[in-house]
């Protein structure tokens, strides 16, 4: 596979993630979380047009970062299933956030070393961001699993739900073969201890998964997926080409 | 939420050398969510490079009655270091 795709498939991942925590504004439990947030979805929306526009770059075909955000439909998005699960709660959403950013973090400590120049800059920019999102969430993992009863509750029925996409985080996908993207599933051992050490104190454990769910790097992807784009894409199909 | 949640008083320091100073407040569980919270409410465009977090239940206030005899020291114009002639050898004050 080419560098493009590699990239388009990082890029999906932080538009939709991106998308799905915007959501949350003016809708979050408190208001520091309400600026937090949106904070994070900043940070993944801003990495995700880097990516875009290198991709259109890449790629040589005239399209920029709105042609490719805004004008592609579900089957040609390449997100992982976890960027585009609905939001549920304030449990599910930390916790996405915190599988996607445990991830991240030692992804973009790869990528920093690149040969590839752009991939270079990116990462030092987003690793910075998501080690931030791994302390928030982190922090957030532990005082809710080890909360109330409700809370708890909610933490360990998140687990539940997302564990069953984590898998997918490791495919190599399009960035298979790709040398100036680091392995994906070379992050497995980081994301592990990092889970498990904010697990330990939140009183969680790492499920087993019989059946892991697989198929957002081919374009197949779950029901959730459609309705946000749709949202998402609205006013841009609505007026194309309209500036701001 | 913010009801069961205590307040915590934020304080930047906008430069090194400079003193940490007040810009509000926030709600947060403990001192750790309070130092995330105030990074991303009070930080988000460079606003400094360090913070502290108090919580506002540890600060003792003044009386706002006594505001008189606290603060309107009257006429005494002798308090302020205005009497004396500084030579000009000693530069700046």
């Amino acid at each position: 596979m080419a560098l493009f795709d590699a990239v388009l498939e990082l890029a999906d991942d932080h538009l939709v993630l991106g998308h799905r925590l915007s959501e949350w504004c003016g809708h979050a439990p408190m208001l520091e979380e309400d600026l937090a947030l949106p904070n994070m979805a900043l940070d993944l929306i801003g990495t995700a047009r880097g990516l875009y526009t290198y991709a259109g770059a890449l790629e040589g075909a005239g399209r920029d970062e709105d042609d490719l955000a805004y004008l592609r439909g579900e089957r040609a998005y390449r997100n992982l299933l976890l960027c585009e699960r609905p939001n549920e709660d304030f449990a599910h959403t930390i916790l996405r956030q915190f599988y996607f950013a445990a991830f991240m973090v030692p992804y973009w400590s790869a990528a920093a070393r690149s040969e590839d120049e752009t991939v270079r800059g990116i990462a030092g920019k987003a690793g910075k961001e998501m080690a931030y999102h791994v302390r928030h969430c982190g922090e957030w993992v532990v005082r809710l699993g080890d909360g109330t009863e409700e809370s708890a509750r909610r933490m360990k029925d998140a687990v539940e739900a997302l564990h069953i996409y984590v898998g997918e985080m490791f495919e190599e996908a399009a960035s298979a073969g790709i040398a100036a993207l680091p392995s994906r599933a070379g992050m497995r051992g980081e994301w592990e201890a990092t889970v498990d050490h904010v697990f330990g104190l939140a009183g969680l454990s790492r499920p087993v998964v019989p059946h892991p769910q697989t198929g957002g790097r081919a374009g197949v992807h779950g029901e959730a997926l459609g309705h946000m784009l749709a949202e998402m894409q609205s006013v841009h199909r609505a007026h194309p080409g309209a500036t701001w | 939420m913010s009801a069961e949640v205590p307040l915590w008083e934020v304080f930047i320091r906008p430069r090194n050398g400079l003193a940490h100073k007040h810009v509000g407040s926030l709600h947060a569980a403990d001192e750790v969510m309070a130092l995330n919270a105030a990074r991303d409410v009070y930080t988000r465009r460079g606003e400094g490079n360090s913070i502290w977090v108090v919580p506002s239940a540890s600060i003792s206030a003044s009386d706002p009655d006594q505001a008189g005899e606290n603060f309107e020291p009257g006429d005494k114009i002798y308090r302020h270091p205005t009497f004396y002639e500084i030579p000009d050898e000693v530069g700046h004050m």
